[in-house]
Formats: C-alpha cells, sequence, structure tokens
C-alpha cells in the first residue's frame, strides 16, 4: 500500500482514471438498466405514455388466471432443472474429482481435458446435437440401446411432455458437470497430505477416507458450486430455446423462467410483446435469484466451517 | 499417502469409471463430427461407422458454405470477443490496480460495488438494455455486444485481477517511484506485466461465455450484417433442420474452433480455476 504520511495530498486524479471506465460501463450498461428493469415493472401503457400502477403488475402476474398458471409453471420447472443438476450434476462431478484426485492415477490430464470439452461448446451446438442423437428419425440413441438390449426402452424423450425437461436437464448436466469437478479437484488438491496421513496412521482409508476426512473439507467448495448453479439454472434460457424453441414445447412442458421472459417481452404467435410484464419476470427472476445468493451467504456460507491450514 | 490404497483393483475400478464418463462425454461430439463427412445413406444406414471411400462426403460442408454466410457471422464474432476481451481485461485492470494499490475513503464499498455483477446476472436487465440501445441508436451495431459483454465480464475480472494485483511485490512499485515513474508508467510498465499469466487466464474465462452467447445477439443485434456466429447457427440450423449433411457440417464447423482453442489454451484455463477455487 502506498501509504504514504498522513499529511493534506493534492486529490489522486490517477485513481480516478483508473477506476472511472470500468466504473462506467459497468454502471451504465449493467446496474442502471438493472435497476430500470425493476422500476419498469411498476408501470403500465405504451412506451410513450407509462404509468405509474405499484405493484399491479405483480399481482396480474400472480393472481391473473392467463399469467399465474404460465408463471408457476415456468417457476416450478425451473426448481425441477435445479434439482437435476444438484442431484446429478454435482454427484457426478464430485465422484470425477475424488477419482482424478489420487495423485497415482494415470493419464489425469487427458481425462480432466476430455471431459471439460462439453463446458466450452454453445448452448446451441449442445442443444442440436442431443436432438439430433435423441431423434428417432436418425436412430443414434436407439441402436446404441439396441446394443445392451434396452432398445424397447428408447422414447422420443424431447418430444414427450412427461420427459422433455428431465431430459433437457440431463443434457444440462452433461455439458457442466465439468464445472463442478474442476472446483472440487481444486478444493482436494488443496488438503495437506499431513491431514491424509494422519488419516491413515488412524486406519481411515479408502471410502471412510472420503467421508470422514475429505468430504468436511471441500463443503465450503461444493457451497460456491450450488449457488452458481442456482443462479446459472434460475438465469437459463439458450439450451431451451435452442431445442425447443421460444414455445418451449411440447405444450409449455419445458418452459422456464428465461423462456417465458422472453416470450413475454418479445410475444410469439399472436400475442404481441409487453415490455412492463417482461421487466416484471424479469423482477421476480431478479429477487429469486437474491434470495438465493442471501440465503447463501448469510445462511449457509457462514455456518460451513473453514479450516485453515 | 496412498500407500494403503494403490490395489491395483481401485485403479482399475477409476479408469473404468473415468474412461466410461470420458466415453459419455465425447461421443456425441465425435458422432456430429464423422457423420457430417458421410453421405445421406450412410448417415441413415450406419450412423456409428466411420466414413470409408464409399460413403465420403463434403455436400454438407458445401451448402453450409454457399448458404449461410458464415464467413461474416465469424468474423463479427470474432469482433465482438475480442474487442470486448479487451476493454474487459483493459478496464478491469485498471480498476483492479486502484482497487489493489490505493487506500482511499471508499474503496472497500466499491470492491462490493463491482462485486455485485458476479452473483446478479446481466441478463435480468435486459429489458431496460434494450431500450438503452434503441435510444442511443445502437441496436444491430456490434457496439451494443462489446459495451453489454464488457459489462458483463468486468466484475469477475476486477475480483480475480485485484487478487493478483495485490501479490506483485511493493519494493519493485516503490523502487519505480523513486525513480520518478509516474502511476500511469508504474501500472502499464511494471504492474501489467506481472500479472500476464492471471490476465490469460480471465481472458479465458471471459472469452467463452461471450463467444457462446445466445441472448444478446438475439435481442440486441438479430440484423444480418451483425449476427454472430452462435446466432447464425442457430438460424442456419432452424432453416435447414431438413438437410441433415448441411446441420451435422454446420455443427462441425462451429465446434471445431472453440475446441482447437481449448486445447491450446486447456492448461491456462484448468490452472486459473484450481488456482481460484483454492480460496
Amino acid at each position: 500500500m502506498t501509504v504514504q504520511p498522513a499529511s493534506k495530498k493534492p486529490i489522486r486524479w490517477h485513481i480516478a482514471v483508473f477506476l472511472a471506465p470500468a466504473l462506467l460501463v459497468y454502471t451504465v450498461v449493467m446496474i442502471l438498466p438493472l435497476f430500470g428493469t425493476l422500476q419498469l415493472s411498476l408501470f403500465r401503457g405504451t412506451p410513450e405514455a407509462q404509468v405509474f400502477v405499484g405493484l399491479e403488475n405483480f399481482r396480474t402476474l400472480l393472481g391473473d388466471p392467463r399469467w399465474s398458471a404460465s408463471f408457476w409453471n415456468a417457476l416450478w420447472n425451473n426448481v425441477w432443472f435445479f434439482i437435476i443438476h444438484m442431484a446429478v450434476q454435482n454427484p457426478i462431478g464430485i465422484l470425477l474429482a475424488a477419482l482424478l484426485s489420487n495423485p497415482r492415477l494415470r493419464l489425469r490430464g487427458f481425462y480432466r481435458t476430455a471431459i471439460f470439452v462439453p463446458t466450452i461448446l454453445s448452448f446451441v451446438i449442445v442443444g442440436f446435437v442431443w436432438k439430433l442423437i435423441l431423434s428417432p428419425i436418425w436412430g443414434v440413441a436407439p441402436s446404441l440401446l439396441d446394443l445392451v438390449g434396452l432398445k424397447s426402452l428408447f422414447a422420443p424423450w424431447l418430444g414427450k411432455e412427461e420427459y422433455a425437461l428431465t431430459t433437457l436437464g440431463l443434457i444440462s448436466v452433461w455439458q457442466f458437470v465439468g464445472i463442478p469437478m474442476m472446483l472440487i479437484y481444486a478444493a482436494l488438491l488443496a488438503i495437506p497430505d499431513e491431514i491424509l496421513e494422519a488419516a491413515e496412521y488412524d486406519g481411515i482409508t479408502g471410502m471412510a477416507q472420503f467421508w470422514k476426512i475429505k468430504l468436511p473439507l471441500i463443503l465450503p467448495s461444493i457451497g460456491i458450486i450450488s449457488v452458481l448453479t442456482f443462479v446459472g439454472n434460475f438465469n437459463a434460457f439458450d439450451l431451451i430455446y435452442s431445442s425447443q424453441g421460444a414455445m418451449a414445447g411440447p405444450n409449455f412442458s419445458t418452459d422456464i423462467l428465461g423462456t417465458f421472459l422472453y416470450r413475454t417481452f418479445f410475444g410469439f404467435q399472436l400475442q404481441i410483446g409487453d415490455p412492463n410484464m417482461g421487466a416484471t419476470i424479469a423482477s421476480m427472476m431478479f429477487f429469486i435469484i437474491l434470495a438465493g445468493v442471501c440465503l447463501y451467504l448469510f445462511g449457509i456460507q457462514t455456518r460451513l466451517r473453514r479450516y485453515q491450514f | 499417502m496412498s500407500r494403503a490404497r494403490s490395489s491395483p483393483w481401485r485403479s482399475v475400478a477409476a479408469h473404468a469409471a473415468l474412461i466410461t464418463y470420458t466415453a459419455i462425454a465425447l461421443f456425441p461430439v465425435i458422432v456430429i463430427v464423422i457423420n457430417s463427412f458421410k453421405t445421406r445413406q450412410a448417415i441413415f444406414r450406419s450412423p456409428l461407422s466411420l466414413p470409408d471411400a464409399e460413403t465420403f462426403s463434403l455436400v454438407g460442408y458445401q451448402t453450409v458454405m454457399t448458404q449461410g454466410d458464415f464467413f461474416l457471422y465469424f468474423q463479427n464474432s470474432l469482433i465482438v470477443t475480442v474487442a470486448s476481451l479487451f476493454f474487459v481485461l483493459l478496464f478491469g485492470a485498471m480498476a483492479a490496480f486502484a482497487l489493489a494499490e490505493y487506500r482511499f475513503r471508499g474503496n472497500p464499498l466499491m470492491g462490493l460495488y463491482l462485486a455485485l455483477g458476479i452473483m446478479i446476472p446481466i441478463r435480468l436487465g435486459t429489458v431496460a438494455i434494450l431500450q438503452l440501445m434503441v435510444a442511443s441508436g445502437l441496436v444491430n451495431t456490434l457496439t451494443a455486444l462489446i459495451l453489454v459483454y464488457t459489462a458483463q465480464g468486468l466484475p469477475l475480472a476486477v475480483f480475480i485481477l485485484s487478487e493478483f494485483m495485490k501479490q506483485v511485490s511493493e519494493d519493485l512499485k516503490n523502487a519505480g517511484r523513486i525513480d520518478g515513474l509516474s502511476e500511469y508508467r508504474i501500472f502499464f510498465r511494471l504492474v501489467l506485466p506481472l500479472v500476464r499469466p492471471a490476465m490469460a487466464t480471465v481472458g479465458v474465462f471471459t472469452m467463452i461465455p461471450i463467444w457462446n452467447d445466445l441472448w444478446f445477439p438475439l435481442i440486441l443485434a438479430p440484423a444480418e450484417a451483425t449476427k454472430t456466429i452462435t446466432l447464425g447457427a442457430q438460424i442456419f440450423l432452424g432453416q435447414f433442420v431438413t438437410n441433415w449433411n448441411a446441420v451435422l457440417s454446420a455443427l462441425s464447423l462451429a465446434i471445431l474452433p472453440v475446441l482447437i482453442l481449448y486445447l491450446i489454451f486447456s492448461r491456462q484455463l484448468i490452472r486459473g480455476i484450481t488456482a481460484g477455487a483454492v480460496k
């Protein structure tokens, strides 16, 4: 730190110069629009004549049967989408990281690089790739299932109301499993060898060592991954849009808040776009994400025990 | 440390699990790429076999090259990504330096303010961002995308870079000051070169979501002249959905550049993730 003697100094303009560009772009393009969106959700009317209506839009969204049915459907789907990630993505990620963190394992670098490949691909690619692979017309999935004698299980999963959302959730898990894997892997590597050696002298090895020693030590990382997953899921849009379209078919069964926001804001088919209701939905997403982040920061993170090595 | 656990059985099991998952991760990508080089009949008759002399075909790639304006889209994506990356790194590093180097009133608050954007996605401000861009006449320009992505990338860049800048030797900077270097020169000549590895990591992190984004190109710049490769691919795939050769080739063309870049930078990326996560 440049702590000069505490005397009257001239204004240090260079600090302002260093901060100004980032602050300006960030404030004008991100923070002000965020508040602008919150503000728009309190208004109604044409772009020229906006009328302040208080919480009327929120009442419409939650109370008007036409809106609330779509909203709760999207919210519930979004919750289910999140549950799939927490229940499938994170355990698989932890398992892979645990396997990779064995220093004697050969080909570690190869596995790590390969498993991370889907994460760098765009949603558009991932959505279409899986749409083609699961397509009953092409038959890659049925012929693969045939190899293991399970052909009868095949169904056009993305086209069935009851399976589509779960299938998309699993596709998203497939894409992002690399992130929990990497973060947990890093956390496992950071555990000092002395702790593990001490455990081994006490006869705690293998699985028991993982559950009793390593898992408690990586809990903070699991917390971070959970909140990242939460924010990512409640903000998701691209995968559903590129594989199912803006209508989030079949019959809105894959509609999540992101696609609902897009349809409301831009309109679809015969309905015209509605910026105020779009802003209302975006505000609801903002509050949901904020609630999740606060719950994590104040409810979970502070209670997790951190160990200093 | 793993004396007790190095039984061969365990290692075989670990490899089996990892190979299985690697296959799951890579299989879809491989199927798409190999089928993009096959004739239409071969794609459907035997989707899992490699192309041979008889089934080899580039007809899909020809369609993509003649139908879609992929060079333009690619160029747009490149301009947007490189420009955003440049501004994120420059502005981010400057702000990170100010926060890490100087004590001034409001410093912690400023750090917190800039860190807000790490958790709250910029997408939620879309409605007002579009109004802003309409008002300033920036709709359907690459500038709009560059501005949005710069704002999107800054919070994480500032956060990570300021952590690294705190580690730069105090003596070095003070030596520079004694030699009469201005604060700007200290930043650009002394500090910036020293945090280059961190800049590379931040760069990779910033780049991937920008290159892959569909939301903002779709909303802010959907015009033909400003389509990015991701949006262009999305629309092309929608139009040619029944032309399997074209779709598979377009997908392969979209995958390969990212894959090559990833293989070049994967070491950097993985090091970045693992270094950032230790905290």
